[in-house]
């Protein structure tokens, strides 16, 4: 029993951390959010150099080999830095090619991937479709060995400046899609999130070939989601954690009716509660990852607490630090605002707190004593 | 990172489990204090018999030297087997831990066996009627007179103290010395007079703690604990060391009480389904489900910790304070489910589950004051963890 980080994940941890802390100074990711693309192509080299987008994925396919752990290691610290980076929809895809992908696939597109030469991104839900998970709408429409896809994906992160889209279809399978592919458009959405952007993809007549096509369909993609519910519950623990130090730190320092704020319980136990989602947080999250590489049996049940219970941390506690700091927290001068952002955003995505908590209800009190499938 | 106990652990499990499932005496006895009293004073000795009596106390004063894992394992499977609390259980988790710490080798020698046998039972007198949650502003007072100490005050919240052989005794030695000095750790006998116990009756309607008032009680100087004047120190160190371990009982606990909501649930019939079939009852009992596992991964995070530092943080707060939430919560959530039949309670044959959810949402509300109330809970961590500025 030894519920820590080994030293070779405290070593990832404080290398991601004195690299994101230099790389993503607050005015840097001010710039990032403020710019038109809000990602720039040498962080991207720089964390490709770091072994950063195969850090979870084979050795033999280019990545470090490393488990899940270690890869919520990582993902805490980019939501600490809160860094506008194509990292998370990268190891997204990553993690579905490994899984489910054919070895030529794996050869193809995960080892460029995995080494940071190609970007891929996930475009799995339907507009207009209510966004369920593992439910899918686009038809993957039969055209002599391949197939063509008309329709239009939301919420696709990243997607400027991707090589290639993992799609997804109603039958369950994903497909490789280059992103200069013929009757593939993009249009970047207006989101709250600035710091990670949102697009819609549109598909008129898109061709793909047999070759391009997973073999993997439906279930075989459960572990993938499991996996990566942690790693953005990670993310948004992260978030939770550097804005908590950030309403502490303020309330040590404003001083009001001639003493800190932080001396006054009203603000002290809204601190002390801060302290509490965060860690409890922590606890889920890491709880989750381990059974990832060591326990998979309990990874569904696990990733739906974590990804629960990270969603509300993840802006209430950004919400809470706001409150700490009274006006000046709620001018877009002030930093705190990307960060509510985000775990709001992180909340909605890959399920939220209540599709969870249903999860883990089935599991407690239906017959079956397991989560429905995803 | 690794959350599976080491094949020593787990043979030690395997071990407690099986001699707890063997040596189970079954339920409490229903009726009065002192049919419970009995009977535990009884599982005691059996405990201390087959060597589980002070498991964390070291082996030279006849205890088990267990390590804190494994503190934590047979506290976890007592709880989890619903096994009786032993009788004597504040004289094994606070005064023979002070006595090895802080006694002499002649108290060593005098108190320890007979709170491992239970056959002395140990109480604690710290809270007073104006001094709760501010412990160090108590006012009881010790006057020495030869070589013996005259008391004069009052005690309250005094568990047990009706069946106490001893009393953990903190008391004023030096009324002109800053507060938190000046006081002094007594071992004091219940059985003279000048002490005399009240009992005081709880919301539940039973009678579990006491106020006792010294007039004139007599203590030797051969009982006190740690020096004069140094009771404060006596008195907090040993209430630190002993919540990490008794956390892992309360987690069970909350574990068994979760998975009897569950059973609840699916009992009570709500809007033609029952109340496992309701999205909004499901919603309330899966995020208690999710802070009780966050409560136990918390607590193993604490223990690593603990282990690597030798001593419990401040952290060990944290996880007191969300138990209370807890198990307050899935208590209230229990009468919101049995509805209009939540006032029938023990004694009413149309109560549900025979009234034991009154009784668990009744005594839960002591959860957030008892042993550190949530308030100052909130402040250790504000001040301690958070290290924010103290309002005094």
């Amino acid at each position: 029993m030894y519920f820590d980080l080994n030293d070779e994940q405290r070593a990832i941890r404080d290398t991601a951390r004195e690299f994101l802390a230099a790389r993503y100074k607050p005015e840097r990711v001010r710039e990032l959010a403020e710019s038109e693309r809000g990602l720039e192509r040498s962080d991207w080299e720089e964390m490709a150099e770091l072994g950063w987008p195969g850090l979870a994925l084979p050795e033999q396919w280019g990545g470090q080999g490393l488990g899940i752990v270690e890869l919520a290691v990582l993902f805490e610290e980019m939501g600490y830095a809160l860094a506008p980076s194509p990292l998370f929809s990268n190891t997204s895809c990553g993690l579905a090619l490994a899984h489910c992908g054919s070895d030529e696939q794996r050869e193809r597109y995960l080892a460029p991937l995995a080494r940071g030469e190609k970007r891929g991104v996930p475009a799995l839900w339907d507009a207009g479709s209510p966004v369920m998970i593992g439910e899918f709408q686009m038809e993957a429409r039969p055209d002599g060995d391949g197939i063509v896809l008309d329709g239009e994906k939301v919420l696709v992160m990243d997607a400027a400046g991707a090589d290639f889209f993992l799609v997804a279809t109603a039958d369950g399978r994903r497909h490789v899609v280059a992103a200069d592919a013929e009757g593939l458009t993009l249009r970047e959405e207006a989101s709250i999130d600035p710091t990670r952007r949102l697009s819609s993809v549109g598909f008129d007549g898109v061709r793909v070939a047999a070759a391009d096509s997973l073999p993997g369909a439906g279930e075989d993609y459960f572990q993938v989601f499991h996996r990566l519910c942690v790693a953005l519950a990670a993310e948004s623990t992260g978030v939770a954690q550097r804005t908590m130090e950030m309403a502490v730190a303020y309330a040590k320092e404003r001083h009001q009716f001639g003493r800190p704020i932080g001396a006054y319980q009203a603000v002290s136990h809204r601190c002390a509660q801060m302290l509490l989602e965060t860690e409890n947080s922590r606890s889920v999250v890491y709880g989750a990852a381990w059974a990832a590489d060591a326990d998979p049996g309990s990874l569904p049940v696990a990733a739906s607490m974590a990804k629960a219970y990270a969603s509300d941390a993840g802006w209430r506690v950004p919400n809470a630090s706001i409150q700490v700091h009274g006006g000046i927290g709620f001018t877009w001068e002030h930093d705190l605002h990307f960060f509510l952002k985000r775990g709001r955003a992180n909340a909605a995505l890959f399920g939220d707190a209540k599709w969870h908590r249903e999860r883990v209800a089935a599991a407690v009190l239906d017959a079956s004593g397991q989560p429905a499938a995803v | 990172m690794d959350l599976t106990l080491s094949p020593s652990e787990e043979e030690f499990r395997d071990e407690v489990r099986a001699w707890l499932e063997e040596n189970h005496p079954g339920p409490e006895p229903e009726g009065g204090l002192d049919e419970v009293m009995d009977f535990r004073r009884e599982w005691q000795l059996k405990l201390h018999a087959a060597g589980w009596a002070g498991i964390s106390w070291p082996r030279e004063y006849g205890g088990r030297g267990a390590t804190m894992v494994e503190q934590a394992i047979f506290v976890g499977e007592a709880a989890r087997q619903e096994a009786p609390s032993p009788a004597n259980v504040l004289g094994l988790a606070m005064g023979g831990p002070v006595v090895i710490a802080h006694g002499t080798d002649a108290q060593k020698q005098r108190y320890l066996e007979p709170i491992l046998t239970g056959e002395e039972i140990w109480c604690q007198g710290f809270s007073e009627p104006e001094s709760g949650s501010d412990l160090a502003s108590l006012k009881t007072r010790a006057v020495r007179d030869g070589d013996e100490w005259a008391i004069t005050g009052q005690k309250v919240w005094t568990t047990f103290a009706q069946y106490a052989k001893w009393c953990m005794l903190v008391a004023r030695t030096d009324p002109d010395a800053p507060k938190h000095q000046g006081l002094t750790y007594f071992l004091l006998d219940m059985e003279q007079e000048g002490v005399q116990v009240r009992p005081l009756v709880q919301i539940t309607g039973e009678g579990e703690f006491n106020e006792i008032f010294f007039e004139g009680a007599r203590v030797p100087d051969a009982n006190v604990v740690g020096g004069v004047g140094n009771g404060w120190g006596v008195a907090i160190t040993t209430l630190m060391n002993e919540r990490a371990g008794l956390a892992f009982g309360a987690i069970s606990q909350v574990q068994n009480s979760l998975g009897r909501l569950a059973r609840l649930a699916g009992e009570i019939r709500v809007n033609g389904g029952s109340a496992a079939d309701d999205a909004h009852y499901r919603q309330r009992i899966a995020q208690l489900q999710i802070e009780a596992e966050a409560m136990r991964l918390n607590a193993y995070r604490g223990l690593t910790k603990t282990m690597e530092l030798g001593i419990p943080g401040p952290e060990g707060s944290l996880g007191k304070w969300q138990w209370a939430d807890i198990n307050q919560g899935l208590n209230e959530l229990a009468l919101e489910i049995e509805g209009a039949y939540a006032p029938l309670t023990r004694g009413s044959e149309h109560a549900v589950d025979g009234g034991a959810w009154q009784y668990g949402f009744l005594r839960s509300r002591a959860n957030s004051i008892e042993g550190g109330t949530t308030d100052i809970l909130k402040n250790i961590i504000a001040e301690r963890v958070l290290g924010l500025p103290r309002l005094r």
